[in-house]
């Protein structure tokens, strides 16, 4: 395993690198895209709900390759051309952005009617309300569940080994053909991906005891 | 040092399968598929004239699943059974080593670091790298290729290939042929780099395609079986010599190869 990761070293870092980069990426843009979906699909308005629910029904029920192939093979035939990277780390986002709008729709929705309907007796308006009063608490409760699909989206990430996006998963298919180690490639990988994700989810923890 | 624990369950699962592959290779191939009468091959799946799954009955077709069926009778007589496992480049030497086929007949040439860890029988087939392109592209052969993308497939040894004759060539891998297909089609590369056989049935399926600048590699294709199979290895060898002795070798590529325009099948003629 050892000798796996010192004679690879370069490549394995290259791999790191790239998942790292994905998953932040992702992780940004699925936060904001999955809030915005999220507050559609409370709102007064029928038209906002019904395009909230779709979104996140259709994206949270097609396998993610399925999604990362689309950008991959049909948006450069007909769109424009994107590589595997790119491909790989939209279909992410958008896979993600559906859970994410999930987890926080349930935040808002945990959160008391009551508290809507003091702010709103305050003199707030309808988007001050959710602003200042009902999402900080909705995050708060989220959190947990939060950190979940964020340490999903560093492990999903590995979808971009099946569009030459370069990621770690990537590096160990190509180090496990040319060395035939497949075991200890594997393992190394495995070792990485926890070198991400467990710093991740203790964060995570130390944010919810934080807040909480 | 409480976190030291789980790593301790995960050694243990390593170890066990390192134990399960040694005692595999302890037995002899040869007398297990006499005992069952069925020899079990590794073949391709997504590669026309090779090994391809024909959609209308979920069967393997190609030349080198018709040469598995050959060399199956004549190693357990006219009775004996070939079963079919559909590998990729990149599963099939796995799955020779840990024993769910037992032998691989896909497109596979013999190279020194292969042979470190499996054993080859004689070549059967002959192939060479080369290079496909869409018909209107610019690239006439695999030295134009620097500073394009290449497309190859992942444990195949067409990459390292091309790294030494176009070295700045960016080079990506895909997870099996029919992906790279598409990615070629989708404009993520400029070129598919593997053997000409392949490209040949590449180019049957996909018109507006073609095999360009011939080859720049000799790829002997040989079936592989584990490492100390020496009495399976010895029928398999004897299997290959008699079938081109008695031409049922040169009926099988003039079957698969003699109507693949561009393809000058009769070279690969053996007697």
């Amino acid at each position: 395993m050892i000798d796996i990761f010192t004679k690879f070293s370069g490549q394995l870092f290259v791999g790191l690198g790239w998942t790292i980069l994905s998953s932040v990426i992702a992780l940004f843009f699925s936060l904001i895209i999955g809030t915005v979906f999220a507050i559609m699909e409370v709102v007064p308005s029928k038209i906002a709900r019904f395009i909230g629910r779709a979104y996140v029904e259709i994206l949270r029920n097609i396998p993610l390759l399925v999604i990362t192939m689309f950008f991959y093979l049909v948006i450069p035939k007909y769109v424009m051309k994107i590589n595997g990277f790119t491909a790989g780390t939209i279909g992410l986002t958008l896979y993600t952005s559906a859970f994410i709008a999930e987890t926080i729709r349930s935040g808002i929705q945990s959160v008391s009617g009551g508290q809507m309907e003091g702010a709103r007796s305050t003199g707030m308006t309808y988007w001050q309300a959710m602003r200042y009063i009902i999402l900080p608490q909705a995050f708060k409760i989220v959190i947990p569940p939060l950190g979940n699909q964020f340490v999903n989206l560093v492990k999903n990430s590995s979808v971009l080994a099946f569009v030459a996006g370069f990621d770690l998963m990537y590096q160990a298919n190509s180090i496990a053909s040319t060395t035939f180690d497949q075991i200890n490639s594997y393992l190394v990988v495995g070792v990485l991906y926890l070198i991400i994700t467990l710093p991740l989810s203790y964060y995570m923890q130390y944010l919810e005891k934080k807040l909480a | 040092m409480k976190k030291k624990f789980w790593l301790l369950p995960l050694l243990a699962c390593v170890l066990m399968l390192t134990g399960c592959g040694k005692s595999l290779s302890d037995q002899s191939v040869l007398d297990n598929v006499k005992e069952s009468n069925t020899i079990t091959w590794g073949v391709k799946g997504d590669v026309k004239l090779f090994g391809l799954i024909d959609v209308r009955d979920g069967q393997q077709k190609g030349f080198d699943v018709d040469m598995a069926k050959a060399i199956t009778k004549r190693i357990l007589g006219p009775k004996g059974k070939a079963e079919f496992v559909t590998t990729t480049s990149q599963s099939r030497i796995p799955l020779l080593k840990n024993g769910n086929v037992d032998a691989i007949i896909a497109t596979m040439t013999i190279t020194p670091e292969r042979k470190k860890i499996i054993s080859f029988s004689h070549s059967y087939f002959d192939a060479g790298q080369s290079i496909l392109v869409a018909k209107n592209s610019s690239i006439k052969s695999a030295k134009d290729l620097n500073g394009k993308t290449v497309i190859g497939v992942v444990g195949a040894n067409s990459v390292e290939n091309i790294k030494k004759i176009a070295p700045r060539a960016k080079v990506i891998e895909l997870q099996d042929y029919a992906q790279a297909m598409n990615a070629l089609k989708s404009g993520q590369g400029d070129a598919l780099t593997t053997d000409n056989g392949i490209l040949f049935g590449l180019a049957v399926q996909n018109p507006g395609y073609e095999v360009r600048g011939g080859t720049f590699t000799v790829e002997p294709y040989g079936v592989a079986v584990n490492k100390g199979q020496t009495g399976f290895t010895k029928a398999v060898d004897k299997a290959v010599l008699e079938m081109q002795h008695d031409g049922e070798y040169n009926r099988l590529i003039k079957k698969w190869f003699g109507d693949v325009p561009g393809f000058k099948y009769k070279e690969l003629y053996r007697r």
